[in-house]
């Protein structure tokens, strides 16, 4: 089969479809950093940098995509909160913005055109799309309206509130769910493909459905629906099996597996409907040899591959700083070996 | 037998009361029992035991950590104000402590102090610290088991620095660890140097029991 681009090969594995390999998305964040020989916090305040630090992360390890995540504390910076850099690991969001109900009534979200945090996104994706080919899909993020109140409020009080005052956390998710489409729609406007929808809040590790049904389940349908582009659902290493028909609804067109659950299992359930991401272990993979690397990318192939409507992806959407590069380079040469459709090894190993 | 099938039901229902978040219904079936059980047999036979059912439910995807918080947290209050009898008997155990170490994420920590109270044990909470200031104040506090939670992997690898640390000032408590880096990477508790691991914050109620009877 000819080479494809990568924007053909991740259309046609959602097309459920196989393309010429297996699309591999190595979410990387942090690397670029190491990479350009600067601080993460460094990094992150400047555009040029994570552009640049995005194009040779890609380059490098042949991943099919451009990934705007900064880190996920951003959001909530934009609306006012503390974020905490760390030299090692993601910014963390500090202390809740948000501590006594009354503070929601007031609750204004912030104008995506007006912050200067969004703006240093969006003009990084803005630097992705003019310095790559149009072929190469960049992928937004935004924090689902359901998830981003972790941060708003701290996780005990959020889950305390669900319980106890859950049309206060209701008119949240309302303000929150404007907020969203407006990012997500800004950064499609400035040139990314796709949007990653992070919502590990839905997972069913965190809630039980009856309360994502409650309170995540219509809000993302319709949120997902003012999106002006393309949606995959993220709950970052939660488990979601039970979610799977729920989240199809939601007209996302994939969705990601934690390594907690059954990676054949779920693509028996979704195959020709909503395609997979995952589910490389990120924690694990840090002290991972050359061989288990191929081993993890070959498990994970020949568990979603066949068929197509598989991204090859770690299972958190975010690589751990300490994943090394020789690592990353093993999975990527793993993909290029054994992720080559068809998938003939596959049955031959069974 | 019919005394048995009764408590079995009993602890049912305060099993189902908690998933669903229920604190009068809990409340009542404890003054339904008070009559029957001691303070420290509701504790160890009621309260614990339906603790290690949610934990062991929640990781095995059945229940949500939302219900293993709140549940938490309600036993933990019982136990507090319903049946202050039953933390006397713990009243001369060594000193155990928990913290989340240079990590902004508290909810673990949370669940597991919830847990070790609802179980009648006394735990000092460090709260968020870093690794100084906990070296410091567990050898200063004579803490014999530590609790660490964390959910971020640099702080997981973290508490390697703290067991040299410790060892260096000649200070050697059990460490237990917990949170999300151990549950995806099942060795690196023994990488970071603990004593064991918690899955579940429910778990730390049998391993911090294991330790105290181990060291009786």
């Amino acid at each position: 089969m000819t080479a494809m681009t990568s924007l053909e090969r991740v259309l046609t594995t959602l097309g459920h479809q196989e393309p010429d390999r297996v699309p591999l998305f190595l979410l990387v964040t942090m690397h670029g950093a190491r990479e350009l020989g600067l601080s993460l916090r460094d990094y992150f305040a400047h555009a040029e940098y994570v552009a640049e630090g995005q194009l040779r992360m890609a380059r490098k390890y042949q991943s099919d995509c451009l990934y705007a995540l900064f880190y996920a504390a951003l959001e909530v910076e934009a609306w006012g909160g503390e974020v905490i850099f760390s030299d090692d690991g993601p910014a963390n969001a500090g202390e809740p913005m948000i501590r006594k109900p009354e503070e929601i009534r007031t609750l204004k979200a912030p104008a995506v055109e007006s912050s200067p945090v969004l703006g240093r996104v969006l003009e990084a994706i803005r630097q992705m799309r003019a310095r790559s080919e149009e072929a190469m899909p960049i992928i937004g993020v935004v924090i689902a309206p359901f998830s981003l109140p972790v941060m708003q409020l701290g996780f005990e009080q959020y889950l305390t509130w669900m319980y106890e005052q859950p049309e206060v956390v209701k008119h949240l998710l309302q303000i929150n769910a404007e907020f969203s489409v407006a990012w997500a729609n800004a950064q499609l406007d400035a040139g990314a493909t796709a949007i990653c929808y992070f919502d590990p809040v839905a997972s069913t590790t965190v809630v039980a459905r009856e309360q994502y049904l409650d309170f995540d389940h219509r809000l993302s349908k319709d949120v997902i629906a003012r999106i002006k582009g393309p949606v995959a659902t993220h709950v970052a290493s939660g488990r979601c099996m039970p979610l799977l028909d729920d989240f199809a609804q939601t007209g996302t067109l994939a969705v990601a597996v934690s390594i907690e659950e059954d990676l054949a299992l779920m693509k028996q359930k979704v195959a020709g409907r909503v395609s997979l991401l995952g589910n490389l272990n990120g924690i694990e993979m840090r002290r991972w040899t050359e061989v288990e690397a191929e081993v993890a990318v070959k498990a994970a192939l020949a568990a979603a591959g066949p068929g197509g409507g598989f991204i090859l992806a770690d299972n958190h959407g975010e690589i751990p700083f300490q994943v090394p590069e020789t690592t990353l380079l093993a999975i990527s040469e793993a993909v290029q070996r054994w992720g080559r459709y068809p998938l003939d090894w596959v049955s031959n190993e069974r | 037998m019919t005394a048995e099938r009764d408590i079995g039901a009993q602890h049912n229902a305060f099993l189902e009361a908690l998933l669903a978040i229920d604190r009068l219904e809990v409340r009542r079936l404890l003054e339904e029992l008070v009559t029957e059980m001691s303070p420290v047999m509701m504790v160890e036979q009621l309260i614990v035991p339906a603790l290690e059912v949610i934990g062991e439910r929640w990781e095995q995807g059945d229940v949500s950590l939302a219900q293993v918080y709140m549940s938490g947290r309600i036993c933990e209050e019982i136990v507090d104000t319903l049946l202050p009898a039953a933390n006397v008997q713990q009243q001369r155990q060594p000193v155990i402590a928990i913290a989340v170490l240079e990590d902004y994420h508290m909810l673990g920590k949370r669940m597991v102090y919830a847990t070790l109270r609802s179980g009648g044990f006394v735990v000092s909470d460090y709260g968020r610290i870093d690794t100084d200031n906990l070296v410091a104040r567990v050898v200063r506090e004579r803490v014999a088991i530590l609790l660490i939670s964390v959910l971020m992997l640099p702080s997981a690898l973290q508490v390697k620095a703290v067991r040299q640390r410790l060892d260096a000032a000649g200070w050697r408590p059990k460490i237990i660890v917990g949170g999300a880096p151990f549950r995806f990477d099942r060795q690196l508790w023994q990488e970071v140097g603990a004593d064991a691991m918690g899955s579940t914050a429910s778990d730390s109620v049998a391993l911090v029991t294991s330790f105290l009877e181990a060291s009786a």
